[in-house]
């Protein structure tokens, strides 16, 4: 029992940080408020009216406005990114429209974790558990996809640097396996 | 591996992010009490399993999450086509044109 708690607190991000294990830096992100939208295409306006986000209509891209932003995941979903402050504010905007504007607005901040992966190698550790041609994930796109079997959502930030969120309870999967192919990559495996 | 075209996200992908989802075009019965056990049980279990051009369901569970339809050569295990969800079946002088262009 006292290991499986010592694992809990190793993933809660204010208390973590990931040794330095090879040419990746992986950090634990802050936590940020993680909302799950589905809505019908045509109600698009809508909800980019509720969320102060222009969303973006094509599966990959991403739309920001300061704090908030936003990834189209499917033809009719959405991942939305807050500030964890904003997360009441966000639900009301949301929950003001639903009577003209049936749709579906999830909290799922707690659901999962975010790390960031960063340096030129990045990529390259990254293949080692994602099957997609990581050279057609553009910078500033996205997508859902999978690591080893844990279903990820993975964001190319900039070309040496991406996020990747996975639910809390499979981060140490995630963690474990990234942790020892960045100690293979410094030892030039 | 395999790559898939998913027809929502419009890009070739791997295998892994996919799930099988079974034979497609397979209409549920409108008024199952009035069908006999015969038919009951092939609605149920009787698949038409080819050796050639099949129609199937697949869902493109690790991405855009969406169920879309595919035709597949099963002997060579070879992709023809994908189409979304409520979209026509292709007809046969398409897969034939498209069973040509992939052996050539």
């Amino acid at each position: 029992m006292e290991g499986r708690m010592d694992a809990y607190a190793r993933f809660r991000p204010e208390s973590s940080t990931v040794p330095a294990s090879g040419p990746v830096a992986i950090r634990i992100l802050p936590e940020v408020a993680r909302f799950s939208l589905r809505i019908a295409p045509a109600d698009l306006g809508v909800a980019s009216e509720a969320f102060g986000v222009a969303l973006p209509g094509r599966i990959g891209e991403i739309a920001a406005f300061g704090s908030r932003r936003a990834l189209c995941l499917g033809p009719d979903e959405w991942l939305l990114h807050a500030e964890e402050e904003e997360a009441h504010v966000i639900e009301a905007a949301f929950a003001e429209r639903y009577a003209a504007t049936p749709h579906s607005l999830v909290a799922i901040g707690d659901r999962e974790i975010g790390i960031s992966l960063e340096g030129e190698e990045a990529a390259t550790l990254l293949s080692t558990g994602c099957p997609i041609d990581l050279e057609r994930l553009a910078p500033g796109t996205g997508k859902r996809t999978i690591f080893d079997s844990v279903s990820v959502v993975l964001i190319r930030e900039e070309k040496d640097r991406f996020t990747l969120e996975a639910w809390r309870s499979f981060m140490p999967h995630v963690l474990g396996l990234l942790e020892t192919a960045n100690r293979e990559l410094a030892a030039g495996l | 591996m395999l790559l898939i075209h998913c027809p929502y996200c419009e890009q070739d992908l791997p295998e892994l992010e996919f799930a099988y989802g079974g034979e497609a075009h397979i209409a549920r019965p409108a008024d199952p009490s009035a069908l006999t056990d015969e038919e009951w049980r092939d609605y149920l279990f009787i698949r038409s399993n080819p050796r050639g051009v099949h129609f199937e369901r697949w869902r493109h569970v690790h991405g855009c999450a969406r169920f879309f339809n595919a035709v597949r050569e099963t002997v060579g295990d070879k992709f023809l086509m994908t189409y979304k969800t409520g979209e026509p079946r292709p007809s046969e002088e398409e897969v034939e044109a498209r069973l040509k262009e992939l052996s050539a």
